[in-house]
């Protein structure tokens, strides 16, 4: 008798995801896929739309990541405005871009780790729901909980300073920016009473990737074997080699490391980069197309751009990446769950990137918008929170965008999710006859290291329940867990 | 003089999605609303939802109002009290309910500010700007019913203490 289990998260409107789980008689998985119903109308949303409203318009993609949306749109306007392809601005208008983003980078990744992972990590990823959360990280761990949402609160305050409020944005406009940094909000974050200042976020920084790296030396054979798979890494990186997560050119290594594409102009991504549709999702499998669609497909984010750049340049941040690369003699790590000790160095990166550009005086110059030649095309690509977010716009005679593309970062991750979520279901579901909690937690965790956003866009009131059922060949329910 | 209760209201939701701005919508008017009379002692907050820093924004409060898009079955708006309440982690969802909120700033901060929801009826969800009819007519109930409640600075704890309605 075959089965097929299926885990499904519901959401009130779209942006939801599932994991089918198929078994043969003897309880072999034979085939897992994770389904990701993703919005694709956003872009039919922005034709015939001014181009100098794509920056703010597009902050509705995502009430999660924003500002991301937010700067790769104004990217791609930069260029469609004559301001060059992300190095034309003016250095105040670059730097308040930058210091928005390393917020938003700030903010997003504490929130993934304090909230999302370090319930797994403190208590385990065997351990029941009802104590694998938040609040029991509050109550065992309250230190570690109060800095989860100072550090959180300091990147959306960043955000606020930069792109004039949390909710839609209209910090960065084509060509530039619409604001500097006033000297009381500089000194706000800088000299702020403690905590709540960019050195001690730095500090606090520190000691989360102490924590992760401790937390890896002591379950390194579980770590080592969960959801590892080799794959390609794709990032922007920084002309010479550089992390560099808001401009550079496009770079993707092989899971040994040999670069496989070499440093290329995003604005010819479509040479390089296509997009493939299945029958079962909506969302796309990109890939590498010299490498082919079966060959070509690649991991984004944290994991992919410490794999794929040459160093770090802070210098906190650089120890910590020559220790994480160390640990793989220098070549990619291609184990899914080192991608938290990869965002928590990245944590690292952006604090020390705020210090930095907040002690530049270039915050405060006036001199903030570029204008050119305008051209008809602009392609802005940036490194999101969770990996590389393109976004590709056309506009016609009466400045109206007539075309939008975006690959957003879960898009790029599709396949490594896929793989994932298989590879956990092989280790974790071969020849069992029931779903356990173990079971659901490990499938959850593998997704969660990824930290793919399928529930952007909208909410309101509403639950995000996870369910598995499970079914035998005739489509029967023999089983239903839900959390 | 007795100093007036402290009083955050903070809507939330995407403005980009019809009727899932309700909540933002109602701030702004609110704000005016408090500009206009220069009324004391309350402050606003607006985003795509809540996380986990609002415990800290909570913390020092009397009183807080979230006000939010339902697409419950209800008339127009109704107000419910916020208990505190754990919440396993969900799937990838970054959001977290208001009582989620309350638990944690509890946890965290020691401080359990009487808290209340204000659900706001709505009915179009698309990638559109602008509310639907229907959805500020409501919102514009809600707002006279707030209005009342906050008038007098000194009762406004009690009379929201005797108002839930849903």
């Amino acid at each position: 008798m075959a089965r097929k289990i299926t885990i499904e998260p519901v959401t009130r409107v779209e942006g939801h995801g599932k994991v089918t789980i198929h078994m043969d008689d003897n309880n072999n998985i034979v085939q897992s896929r994770l389904h990701i119903v993703e919005f694709r109308g956003f872009e039919r949303f922005v034709q015939g739309r001014p181009y100098w409203e794509a920056p703010v318009l597009v902050q509705r993609l995502c009430g999660i990541c924003p500002v991301s949306h937010h700067l790769a749109a104004a990217k791609a306007m930069d260029v469609i405005v004559g301001a060059g392809n992300g190095d034309g601005l003016t250095p105040t208008g670059e730097k308040m871009r930058r210091l928005m983003h390393y917020g938003q980078i700030f903010q997003s990744h504490v929130l993934h780790f304090f909230h999302l992972v370090s319930p797994d990590l403190l208590f385990g990823i065997d351990a029941s729901p009802e104590i694998r959360n938040i609040i029991s990280v509050s109550i065992e761990h309250r230190d570690i909980a109060v800095q989860g949402v100072m550090m959180r609160k300091f990147g959306q305050e960043i955000i606020r300073a930069t792109a004039g409020k949390k909710i839609h944005g209209t910090g960065a406009i084509p060509g530039g920016i619409n604001k500097n940094l006033s000297i009381e909000e500089r000194d706000f974050f800088l000299k702020g009473d403690d905590p709540f200042n960019a050195d001690h976020m730095i500090t606090w920084s520190l000691s989360a990737v102490e924590f992760i790296k401790d937390y890896l030396r002591k379950n390194r054979e579980m770590v080592d074997n969960f959801a590892a798979f080799p794959s390609n890494h794709l990032s922007i990186v920084r002309k010479d080699g550089a992390m560099d997560l808001y401009h550079g050119v496009l770079r993707a290594v092989d899971h040994n490391g040999k670069k496989i594409l070499h440093d290329v102009d995003y604005q010819d991504y479509l040479d390089y980069i296509g997009e493939e549709v299945k029958s079962w999702t909506y969302m796309k499998f990109p890939f590498i197309k010299k490498l082919g669609k079966e060959d070509g497909w690649y991991r984004v984010g944290p994991l992919a751009r410490l794999n794929a750049c040459d160093f770090i340049p802070t210098p906190l941040a650089q120890k910590e990446f020559e220790e994480f690369r160390a640990y793989t003699g220098g070549k990619p790590n291609n184990m899914s769950l080192y991608t938290h000790w990869a965002r928590l160095i990245e944590v690292l990166h952006a604090a020390e990137m705020m210090k930095e550009l907040l002690n530049d005086p270039d915050l405060q110059g006036d001199d903030l918008v570029v204008k050119g030649t305008k051209t008809r095309e602009g392609i802005g690509l940036l490194e999101a929170p969770r990996g590389t977010l393109f976004h590709h716009y056309r506009i016609n005679d009466d400045d109206l965008i007539e075309m939008a593309n975006l690959i957003v970062s879960t898009t790029n991750n599709n396949t490594p999710m896929n793989r994932a979520v298989e590879s956990v279901a092989r280790q974790y579901m071969t020849g069992q006859t029931e779903i356990t909690e173990p079971m659901m937690n490990a499938v959850e965790v593998a997704i969660r290291a990824y930290d793919p956003c399928i529930s952007c866009a909208t909410h309101a009131l509403g639950k995000m329940p996870l369910e598995i059922e499970l079914y035998d060949s005739e489509n029967n329910l023999l089983d239903k867990k839900q959390k | 003089m007795k100093k007036p209760p402290t009083v955050l209201i903070y809507g939330y939701g995407n403005p980009g999605r019809q009727d899932d701005g309700l909540g933002n919508a109602f701030v702004e008017k609110m704000e005016q609303w408090v500009r206009d009379g220069n009324i004391s002692s309350i402050t606003f907050d607006s985003n795509y939802q809540l996380n986990i820093e609002d415990a800290e924004a909570i913390a020092d409060k009397d009183l807080v109002i979230f006000v939010d898009a339902s697409d419950e079955p209800i008339d127009d708006f109704c107000l419910t009290r916020v208990n505190a309440s754990e919440a396993s982690v969900e799937f990838t969802m970054h959001a977290v309910s208001a009582s989620f909120i309350l638990h944690l700033c509890n946890q965290l901060f020691d401080k359990y500010p009487e808290c209340y929801l204000l659900h706001l009826k709505g009915y179009e969800w698309e990638f559109k700007e602008g509310l639907s009819g229907k959805a500020n007519s409501n919102m514009l109930k809600a707002f006279d019913f707030l209005c009342k409640k906050l008038r007098h600075p000194e009762s406004r704890i009690d009379l929201f203490k005797e108002s839930v309605e849903c």
